[in-house]
């Protein structure tokens, strides 16, 4: 399956990633180059093969809904850009 | 001191032939006079491990030591890090110091172990060569105009110089094993799940899996002992008991049975590995060991399976850094959707953002099934190879990469890149454990050879390693570079 320009700034826009026309035809090469090897991936007849998400096999093990971590919004926020009265700081979102 | 395999150093801290102070001063002055030419640590933690080895030396003296406490080790730079910065080898987190210990730092803490630093690694973990660091690409000890392998690439270069006696990495895709091939060092990927994945910063999250690099094998069982285990707060851990790695070391190998598959002694293969790599299974046949050939028939899909698996898991976990709560933020976002694709634009470099586009579009809508399920069955088939292959071996060996060591700069094309992890990537596919061990040299490279057991068969490999080890002596070869600070 043939990679486009528009393939590219398609996935650009949902990962939200910026790129510029030339990056964006950098990016068509690479990435026709790279599906083009997993493309052999079409060669193998996979028929009733269930998909293999986790290597062993193991479900989502559930545990009881108790409270276990503490509030720990100071320290988590230390690290971040912008913050004020512990809310994290964005350009205004609605006028 | 810095001769010594981290084994041999336990015991002459217990002996009292020196301190943990005066060892972990050793190793600091080490990397202050030798890192400066391999770029191998991002940060070195020089102040607070003369603390830990002050507080360890303490420890000793009250007679509350363990095996390990006071020897110094390095943390590939993925692991979180409490007050200490965690780059990722990206700039994304360029400013991101951690607020909480991953698992494995907290296990190696309690073990009394000290940590000298960080070590360099290409760019959220995705990368052969550790040419994708953010920081500088890291040079191979064994010859400076020579990559060390990645992503891991920091690890392996500061265990081969003598700069640190045993570090940790992480492997998605060999990125344990072929940095440990290329230096010449010891480096184990354990079964996926083994050890918990609490604070190792996500890239594929069923592939991603830490495990230990030193010189030996015994060290590595050392290392495996204290990382492994259940824990809560990773709901892949797996909840099952710890074996003693060490106790197991010295069984005999007499009626092994090794496979060799056929795939991993194919086209691209360097003929000089492929000479080391047999050469190796004679030693094992002289300790009593069987031989036969196996088939695992899918391997030639793996790498195509990986590179939708592995960007589709990459480009979910890596959506989190959107210049918001963490890591970097563009100057004067014009608004939100101008805040998040610049901050990203801005903080990834080139092969990370290839991967999250890749990941992206396979799991777009009109894509999604002829990528992703079609690679998730591949993988179950690729499991499966193993599985049958187990059925009638103990072990399987093989090349760890097709190649020794590349040049720095040798490899431009992403693809190229990739088709080096032929031999270790289907083993993160299937989540089964591998280990590369030093057998040789290829024009002057050091090559690994590469044992896989099947899943929880860590303590087998090791023991298979070991013996090894016992009887032939490249995994204590050193490069001429960690002579010349000595």
């Amino acid at each position: 399956m043939a990679i486009e320009d528009s393939h590219v700034r398609r996935a650009a826009h949902l990962a939200r990633l910026a790129i510029s026309d030339d990056q964006a035809s950098g990016f068509v090469d690479d990435l026709s180059r790279i599906l083009e090897m997993v493309d052999q991936l079409q060669s193998i007849d996979t028929e009733g093969v269930m998909p293999l998400s986790h290597p062993l096999d193991a479900t989502q093990r559930l545990r009881a809904d108790e409270v276990t971590e503490s509030n720990q919004r100071d320290t988590f926020q230390r690290c971040a850009p912008a913050v004020e009265n512990g809310l994290y700081l964005v350009p205004r979102v609605v006028e | 001191m810095y001769e010594k395999t981290l084994t041999q150093l336990a015991a002459a801290l217990k002996s009292g032939e020196f301190s943990s102070r005066e060892l972990t001063a050793h190793y600091l002055q080490r990397i202050e006079k030798a890192d400066g030419k391999l770029n191998s640590f991002i940060s070195v933690t020089a102040e607070q491990a003369l603390k830990q080895a002050e507080i360890a030396d303490n420890d000793r003296a009250a007679g509350k030591a363990g095996l390990l406490t006071g020897i110094p080790l390095a943390l590939k730079d993925i692991f979180c890090t409490k007050d200490v910065k965690t780059s990722c080898g990206s700039k994304m987190l360029d400013n991101f110091i951690a607020p909480y210990n991953a698992t494995v730092v907290e296990k190696l803490n309690a073990a009394g172990t000290i940590s000298l630093g960080k070590t360099n690694m290409d760019e959220f973990a995705m990368g052969s060569s550790n040419e994708n660091s953010y920081y500088g690409p890291v040079k191979n000890p064994w010859d400076l105009k020579a990559v060390p392998g990645g992503s891991s690439g920091g690890s392996a270069a500061a265990v081969a110089a003598g700069l640190v006696p045993a570090a940790m990495g992480t492997d998605t895709g060999g990125s344990i094993r072929q940095p440990a091939a290329f230096c010449g060092i010891t480096g184990l990927k354990p079964t996926y799940g083994r050890v918990s994945r609490f604070g190792i910063i996500a890239y594929a999250s069923s592939l991603d899996q830490a495990g230990p690099m030193a010189r030996s094998a015994e060290d590595c069982a050392h290392l495996l002992g204290i990382i492994a285990g259940h824990d809560g707060r990773d709901s892949t851990s797996v909840a099952r008991g710890v074996p003693d790695y060490v106790e197991n070391l010295n069984a005999p190998l007499s009626g092994l049975k090794i496979g060799l598959p056929k795939e991993y002694f194919g086209d691209g293969l360097d003929p000089e590995v492929e000479k080391a790599v047999r050469e190796a299974v004679k030693v094992y046949e002289s300790l009593g060991a069987t031989v036969r050939d196996v088939s695992l028939p899918h391997t030639h899909y793996a790498i195509p399976a990986y590179y939708v698996i592995a960007p589709a898991e990459a480009s979910s976990n890596l959506s989190r850094y959107d210049g918001v709560r963490f890591g970097h933020r563009c100057e004067n976002p014009s608004d939100l959707i101008d805040l998040y694709t610049r901050s990203r634009a801005e903080g990834f470099g080139e092969e990370v953002k290839r991967r999250i586009l890749i990941g992206t579009h396979t799991l777009s809508e009109g894509f999604f099934d002829a990528y992703y399920t079609k690679a998730q069955q591949v993988r179950r088939l690729i499991r499966q190879d193993f599985l049958d292959a187990f059925e009638d071996v103990d072990v399987l060996m093989g090349p760890a990469s097709p190649t020794p060591a590349f040049d720095l700069g040798a490899k431009k094309d992403p693809v190229s890149m990739y088709l080096q992890d032929i031999y270790t990537i289907a083993i993160n596919l299937a989540g089964i454990p591998g280990i590369s061990v030093p057998a040789g040299l290829a024009g002057g490279r050091p090559v690994g050879l590469q044992i896989l057991g099947t899943h929880f068969a860590e303590a087998q490999l090791l023991n298979v390693a070991h013996q090894f080890q016992q009887a032939t002596d490249w995994h204590l070869q050193r490069p001429a570079f960690a002579e010349e600070y000595a």
